[in-house]
């Protein structure tokens, strides 16, 4: 952080608030980001703006992958030098703001950043790139319409207009919030990478984000990757990428071809990492060399990570909505592997489980599936109206312990645990920890 | 009975926002564990709505998709033509707007329903309602509590002979002020409930059933009477349910 050009103000305040996060994570009350940011903000309204001029910054936003994609990003940016980066998953302001605490003269940013606080942290930082990755139904209870925010980002990113960005053709809503400028001659807007990432879900764009008339998909794979689609009524439709996959090999413009080879699990995961190849190629990234470093990373904040629970390997899944359950339930290993699903409908996984009922749970059939979490009963009645076998066990040790008896006795050494936001972290604690909890 | 019995969801790609879709994995699920055969059709928009479905279900949904939806209805006379034969409905936020006499978009535009519901709706400047509701269905019903989770920008007035689903008892309902939360017109069911209403309400969804193909044997469901026990009590002690201090500061420190 080049703190010698920040006003004193801005200097005070990111010191004090580098202080108060290292003193809460002294006396262990957490990573103490939040709380640093705070007391920065706090002294200081314009300090994520200040302190991250200077630096190439990019932030990732979208409601699935956000921080799987930009752990991804930052790998690509620090095989050239050094990141900032808000990898403990802090992705509110406050959070980007102390992730540019220890930041040093010449860092690159990789911030990710909520799907609802987009529009706000790009107009106070005016990131060298944004990374869109899609929008789908989540937390509808604190955010209302997933439509909103594609509008917020549209009007944020005309308003930043330097800022590159790197948007996913695949999602009507992100393609929509992408193009905010006046389309040049080949009617895309100035300055978007798009990429082509073969998305799946297409649940929430049923109706055009720009004019409401309903979204035609097309039967036949396209050109470049994914599947045509377009608006029956306006010009809205599939941008021609610049970057898509094919298979698991990311494909340029210019014909070079990368594979993508990950030690993350999952469809899902090649897509976030041609959407961060991409981010860092606008940072001067060489393609070649941002993929070879995202084939080291190996678990993001707990995710795919594999925990020993009393001689059962245990692997960490995470699944939030809908679409996110859409790639879970490939990840899965193939039944009678038991799993045990934990589910809660704290503030920031949204109140209102019925999501529940958008997600195909019939597809667990054959396994032994222990529901667990706060909301564990909404869950065992949706998992007995998809007649799957299940029982519920509130302590998450003894779920794990239930789940790897399996159906009739049989004893399971490896079981999959997938877990909403706020349960998964209650879960890892637990699991970790040899506490119960839930 | 040789058939199966049609369940029609309406347009579950407009419509289903909130998971309302689950409302016709229940219906059919509960005819299935009772013998009796029974199908979902999904009717996506675009396609003609079939005339012949025992029971049409419409979920909620966002603000251009549900104009869509309308649009898409009023097209056709199919579900006013089953509904006059004698098929049940169910519709729920943003379906039972669509089913009223007119709704309002949220850029305030008036939209034509299907006034098979004698409602309207329109927006105030309020926030969204959003929360746990309970309420007591109309006592014509005989149905046990309703619980469910209420989320939108709609108010809902309904007409001067119009009967209410039921009077509210923890939230807001149709919040023209005057207690009442959704509308029922002979088989025609409107409320404002998600969870899906049906998996909450399993006594509702057998009422529905029961208009079209007459009395049901009742099952046994031990599962869902502790969801409905945990969420009635949830909605009268809030404070009760909230996340327990430690952990709820130990996410404030971490992010959220």
């Amino acid at each position: 952080m080049p703190t010698v050009d920040l006003p004193l103000r801005t200097r005070v305040a990111a010191l004090a608030g580098r202080a108060i996060a290292d003193a809460s994570r002294l006396v262990g009350a957490g990573e103490g980001s939040v709380i640093g940011g705070r007391v920065t903000l706090a002294i200081d309204q314009r300090a994520l703006g200040l302190m991250a001029a200077g630096h190439q910054s990019v932030a990732v936003s979208g409601t699935n992958g956000k921080t799987t994609t930009t752990r991804l990003l930052a790998a690509a940016l620090s095989s050239r030098g050094p990141v900032s980066t808000n990898s403990a998953g802090a992705n509110l302001i406050p959070g980007l703001v102390s992730s540019l605490f220890r930041g040093r003269a010449g860092a690159a940013v990789a911030l990710e950043v909520d799907e609802g606080h987009l529009a706000e942290a790009v107009a106070a930082v005016h990131p060298t790139a944004v990374v869109l990755l899609n929008l789908s139904r989540d937390q509808l209870d604190r955010f209302g319409e997933v439509r909103r925010h594609a509008a917020d980002w549209r009007l944020a990113l005309a308003a930043s207009p330097d800022t590159v960005v790197v948007a996913n053709a695949d999602d009507p809503l992100v393609t929509w919030a992408a193009g905010a400028c006046q389309p040049d001659s080949d009617g895309d807007r100035c300055g978007v990478t798009w990429v082509g990432t073969g998305q799946r879900w297409r649940a929430d764009a049923s109706a055009c984000p720009n004019c409401g008339s309903r979204i035609k998909w097309s039967d036949e794979r396209s050109e470049r990757g994914g599947v045509q689609w377009a608006c029956s009524s306006c010009p809205l439709a599939r941008p021609r990428p610049d970057a898509w996959l094919e298979g698991s090999d990311l494909v340029l413009a210019d014909g070079r071809r990368l594979p993508i080879r990950l030690q993350l699990p999952g469809r899902v995961n090649i897509s976030n990492a041609a959407m961060a190849v991409a981010g860092a190629m606008v940072l001067g990234i060489d393609p070649g060399r941002a993929v070879r470093a995202m084939s080291r990373v190996r678990a993001v904040a707990g995710r795919y990570q594999v925990l020993n629970v009393g001689g059962v390997r245990v692997r960490l899944l995470l699944a939030k909505n809908p679409a996110g359950w859409a790639e879970a339930l490939d990840l899965l290993r193939p039944p009678p592997t038991p799993v045990v699903v934990g589910i809660n409908a704290g503030v920031a996984d949204g109140r209102d489980p019925s999501w529940l009922w958008d997600v195909p749970f019939e597809r667990l059939k054959g396994r032994l599936v222990v529901a667990t979490g706060e909301r564990g009963r909404d869950l065992a009645v949706r998992l007995r109206y998809a007649d799957v076998r299940h029982t519920g066990e509130q302590d998450y040790r003894k779920a794990v312990a239930v789940a790897a008896t399996g159906l009739n006795g049989a004893k399971h050494p490896d079981i999959d645990f997938v877990a909403n936001y706020t349960s998964f972290q209650d879960a890892r604690r637990a699991l970790t920890s040899g506490r119960g909890g839930g | 009975m040789a058939e199966p019995v049609s369940i029609a969801l309406l347009y579950p790609e407009l419509l289903g926002t909130y998971g309302d879709g689950g409302n016709a994995t229940v219906l059919a699920q509960r005819l299935r564990w009772r013998g009796i055969p029974a199908e979902v059709v999904d009717v996506h928009a675009g396609e003609p709505v079939p005339r012949s479905c025992q029971v049409y279900v419409m979920g909620g949904g966002e603000d251009a998709p549900q104009a869509l939806a309308a649009r898409e209805l009023r097209s056709g006379r199919a579900l006013v033509d089953a509904v006059e034969g004698g098929a049940a409905v169910l519709a729920v936020c943003a379906g039972l707007q669509v089913l009223g006499n007119r709704f309002a978009g949220e850029d305030g535009t008036v939209h034509d329903g299907l006034g098979l519901l004698d409602c309207e709706t329109h927006r105030d400047d309020g926030p969204r309602r959003v929360g746990e509701v309970v309420a007591t269905p109309d006592p014509s019903l005989d149905l046990p509590e309703l619980t469910g989770y209420e989320n939108h920008g709609g108010v809902t007035t309904l007409g001067p002979g119009a009967r209410p689903l039921a009077r509210v008892v923890v939230g807001h309902g149709n919040d023209g002020g005057d207690g009442t939360e959704g509308i029922v017109s002979g088989r025609v069911i409107g409320t404002y409930l998600h969870g899906p209403v049906l998996a909450r309400n399993p006594a509702l969804a057998d009422h529905l059933l029961a208009s079209v193909l007459g009395p049901l044997e009742p099952l046994e469901e031990p599962e869902v009477e502790a969801l409905r026990k945990e969420r009635l009590h949830a909605a009268r002690h809030p404070h009760m349910h909230m996340p327990q201090l430690g952990s709820g500061w130990r996410r404030l420190l971490r992010g959220h």
